[in-house]
């Protein structure tokens, strides 16, 4: 019972959240330079044909009342109508949403894959080689901007090594064909269709991006591990496991490791606000046909229908993990149900 | 008389520190060399970074040119010098504007209290309820794509840092002796906070800034690669990764590589000056 | 005459710090008997922790043990993976503040089952009965609800309590107890410390008392064992140590005890403060603080004299 009252406590604080967000990204459209009305129209339209368009996009109302239409709108799954595509915000944004996703999943997955191993060595061999080389990866790592690591990878990798795809997007159509969607995750619906090689294409081709992504998140997930970890073993409940004589192997991973997950899972929340910002700029480097890339091309061609669109899907899908995160949080620890 | 004596300590034990961390001491000197070439400009550089040669575009490093050219000809070097003006200075423009504006939002929400403070504080949820970047990228295409803009949105994103910690901060010392003290004194809520508060916790949020200089020149340069913000010729080192970007698949490493170094190294050292300067305030937080 | 159950002996242990040589403990020699509780006092700070740390294997790799032995029914537990094997086993430790020696975030029960199941063979589901038993042992109701608790919803007293029990889930012959009871009220205290006890005088083992407590010391041990700076100054039976005080420090130490009819003004203090361990260290280190030091208590290392039957001082003038 008081696990469900901690889980309807946190979705629900999440609600003001959402609507923090509906309301900025209000703001934002309606804080654009110039004149909506006559950018729809066009150029060579004439004063009474932008007002009418005023009149039709609801520019001439209050304040008040466009809101209540936006969210309207948004209650309906209407984000408006893209200018470049021509087709509604919201189909474009979902078709591509899967890719993305696939590529955010993959380098949060090499992030956590490296980084957890690498924190826990380097806690229970201090002053080892391990130690140090995950101390230099954390600060050097921090410093590397996403988008030069993504370039310089593509350079070594493709250029000078030729071991790397060409990087154009997630499969290279001349060679392979996409398998049916299924779930619109490559690696999954390569699988599912049973197409091996189309699945190593995929594979091969997802690599790349997915460790530039991942590299950034590395150093924070790496630092948190390392510093939790020391932290559990110097603790008073580790010498007492020790001095109970515990085996080493519990002591560190039942004893320690579940404890020092506690901080390791609340800096998630900041990797992901990284992951899911940073996507744009390797979705730009790598051709990735995801909503990132579809959000730079919106934003240089002004069609800020869709750059709203995807300010808001990306914060909701952010306040989504963040609630996600804060969930596992209470369910590792026994003490945050408690006081709820 | 006891601030003259602190001071002291402070000095001997930064020296000491200094000393037993040679990497933040060489960090601090890379720093200021950076700093030297940030005011210098033009001045600094061996040729103009905006004059185009044809007859030399995408010739690799040389004794004449040290980092080669670019695709028309410029000298990457003088580019990449007289970038470092633009680059520091919108990073450091975000960062003291977010620093006085998110300290003073914070410390006031949190002497004040009631609904000032719950509204400061559904106003930096609200912020960090976005992925950072992706809201920067919005206040950007709304506002307009210039130089300032992406100062403003980098300074907006990194508001609550500074606001929440003031804000504790200044919970925590509301209710001690000497700002009560102050307060019967019958000195105003301003005052008692300016002259009482304020500066005892300026050096942590001095750590805060420094720790954010790092990732504010990240996100500026993350915005400029994608196009936003600064215009071609203007050389930022953002812009020149992207610029650069396409001669990757030709070879000409030096136009995307030079630049991004540049910002590897102003990065890591502010971020080996930031931890530096943690360790120095609060040596237990050492990881 | 039997083999004690723990022999030590001319134990010497530094620390190596960036700071320099820690010199913690020199020249202990002590013995531990089945049935015997020993305590041992002193202030904080005088090496207590240190030595019991010492004996169970538990100190840092800055530790450097330089001359003596360790001896647990004659064996030398300096040998490498020697009392490894034996703790939780036969050697056994309890420590102070209870509550953050327990795992916060595991169930009480399957604390004590991890110490059963260590030492087996025993399988989870029978590990899981005896850990009810073994809470059960230690006076503890509703020992099968308890078992499912986490370390936060139980008292100090209940924590500790459950640390015994983990501690004498596989009967050790030997229970080293620091400071078990610091931080609980007086009733806990007596509950406690009159467990120990019990369980002790029940099953043989010999059990070392680590406490700065003196009244508690009086109370359940046998024998004392006062230290002061590293070095052991005084080891007597209790009632026979009670009656007749010899070295200055362990006279200024009891009298120091605040009894309940003294006032602020009536605490008797002790002057001065440890010697710093690091650096050169006079041969008796007390002599700073000593009314009764002479010329010739520089003139070499102090011996360790029995005076009476059981009863030893560190101390060329005694009183």
């Amino acid at each position: 019972m008081s696990s469900l009252i901690t889980v309807a406590k946190r979705v629900s604080s999440a609600v003001p959240s959402l609507i923090g967000v509906v309301i900025v990204t209000f703001l934002l459209a309606r804080a654009l330079p110039g004149d909506p009305a006559a950018y729809y129209a066009g150029a060579s339209a004439t004063p009474e044909s932008i007002a009418q368009i005023r009149a039709k996009l609801g520019l001439d109302r209050s304040w008040l009342v466009q809101f209540g239409d936006y969210v309207n709108h948004l209650v309906h799954g209407d984000l408006g109508q893209s200018v470049s595509s021509g087709a509604p915000v919201l189909t474009d944004l979902a078709t591509r949403l899967p890719a993305s996703i696939e590529l955010t999943g993959a380098a949060l997955l090499f992030a956590l894959l490296l980084g957890l191993p690498l924190g826990i060595l380097a806690a229970t061999r201090p002053g080892s080689p391990v130690d140090h080389l995950c101390r230099v990866l954390v600060t050097v790592g921090a410093a590397f901007p996403t988008f030069f690591v993504a370039l310089l990878l593509v350079f070594v990798f493709y250029f000078k090594l030729g071991i790397a795809p060409e990087p154009l997007g997630r499969l290279n159509e001349i060679y392979q064909t996409a398998p049916p969607t299924v779930t619109g995750l490559l690696l999954v619906d390569t699988l599912l269709a049973g197409d091996g090689e189309a699945f190593r294409a995929a594979f091969g081709q997802l690599v790349l991006p997915a460790v530039s992504l991942g590299l950034f998140a590395l150093a924070p997930i790496a630092r948190i591990t390392r510093a939790a970890m020391l932290e559990a073993l110097a603790s008073d409940y580790a010498r007492t496991a020790r001095a109970m004589g515990l085996a080493r192997g519990r002591i560190v991973f039942v004893y320690a490791l579940r404890n020092a997950a506690l901080p390791i899972v609340n800096i998630l929340g900041m990797v992901f606000s990284f992951l899911l910002g940073a996507n744009v700029l390797v979705e730009q480097v790598f051709a990735w046909p995801g909503i990132g890339a579809y959000a730079v091309k919106a934003v240089i061609a002004s069609d800020y229908a869709a750059v709203q669109g995807f300010v808001l899907m990306m914060a909701v899908v952010f306040i989504l993990l963040n609630l996600g995160v804060d969930l596992l949080a209470a369910a590792m620890d026994p003490r945050v149900r408690y006081d709820g | 008389m006891a601030d003259a004596t602190a001071t002291a300590a402070f000095w001997s034990e930064a020296r000491h520190l200094a000393v037993e961390n040679k990497l933040t001491l060489v960090a601090g000197l890379i720093l200021v060399g950076l700093c030297v070439l940030a005011i210098g400009g033009a001045a600094m550089a061996p040729y103009d970074p905006l004059t185009t040669d044809v007859s030399a575009t995408l010739k690799g490093p040389s004794l004449a040119h040290w980092f080669g050219t670019d695709a028309l000809g410029r000298d990457l070097l003088s580019r990449v010098i007289v970038a470092t003006r633009l680059d520091l200075g919108m990073a450091v423009g975000a960062v003291a504007l977010s620093f006085l504006c998110g300290t003073t939002l914070g410390a006031v929400g949190g002497y004040l209290g009631g609904w000032a403070d719950g509204l400061i504080g559904r106003v930096m949820d609200t912020i960090m309820a976005f992925p950072l970047f992706v809201l920067a990228m919005g206040i950007v295409a709304a506002l307009g794509n210039s130089v300032a803009n992406i100062v403003l949105a980098t300074a907006i994103i990194n508001l609550p840092f500074y606001a929440r910690f003031a804000r504790a901060e200044v919970n925590v010392r509301r209710e001690l002796t000497y700002v009560d003290a102050a307060r019967m004194g019958g000195n105003a809520p301003a005052r008692v906070l300016a002259r009482h508060i304020v500066p005892n916790i300026l050096p942590t949020m001095a750590v805060q800034a420094s720790l954010n200089l790092g990732w504010a020149i990240l996100n500026a340069a993350g915005l400029s690669f994608i196009g936003l913000g600064v215009r071609p010729p203007m050389p930022e080192w953002g812009i020149m990764v992207s610029e650069g970007a396409s001669y990757i698949i030709s070879g000409e490493w030096w136009t995307f590589a030079f630049p991004g170094f540049a910002l590897v190294l102003a990065v890591f050292c502010f971020n080996l000056i930031g931890d530096g300067l943690r360790d120095l305030i609060d040596p237990r937080r050492r990881t | 005459m039997s083999e004690p159950l723990l022999s030590v002996q001319g134990l010497t242990l530094d620390f190596e710090t960036r700071k320099g040589r820690v010199k913690a403990l020199e020249d202990i020699s002590f013995s531990l008997a089945r049935g015997e509780i020993l305590g041992i006092v002193g202030e904080s700070g005088s090496g207590k922790s240190v030595l019991s740390f010492a004996i169970m294997g538990l100190l840092d790799a800055a530790a450097r043990m330089r001359s003596g032995a360790i001896r647990f029914e004659g064996m030398d537990l300096a040998q490498k993976g020697a009392v490894a094997a034996l703790r939780g086993r036969e050697l056994s430790m309890i420590f102070q503040s209870p509550r953050t020696a327990l795992n916060p975030i595991r169930r009480v029960g399957q604390q004590i089952e991890d110490v059963l199941v260590r030492h087996g063979p025993m399988p989870r589901a029978k590990a899981r009965e005896a850990a009810v038993a073994a809470i059960a042992r230690v006076r503890i109701p509703d020992a099968e609800r308890r078992a499912r608790a986490f370390p936060f919803e139980l008292s100090g007293g209940m924590c500790q309590r459950i640390m015994i029990a983990m501690a004498l889930a596989c009967s050790p012959s030997l229970l080293i107890a620091d400071e078990p009871t610091t931080g609980l009220d007086v009733t806990t205290q007596a509950v406690v410390m009159d467990l120990i006890r019990d369980l002790v005088k029940e099953t043989r083992m010999g059990a070392i008392l680590i406490t700065h407590d003196l009244a508690l010391a009086g109370e359940y041990c046998d024998r004392l064992m006062v230290m002061h700076a590293g070095h052991v100054v005084e080891t007597a039976p209790t009632e026979s140590l009670f009656g007749a005080l010899r070295h200055p420090y362990t006279r200024r130490l009891f009298a120091a005890t605040p009894t309940a009819a003294a006032t602020l003004d009536d605490l008797a203090v002790i002057p001065g403060a440890l010697p710093d361990l690091r650096g050169t260290l006079p041969f008796c280190r007390y002599r700073d603080r000593c009314e009764r030091c002479e010329p010739d208590c520089d003139s070499g290392p102090v011996p360790f004299d029995v005076i009476a039957p059981d009863h030893a001082v560190r101390c060329r003038h005694p009183a």
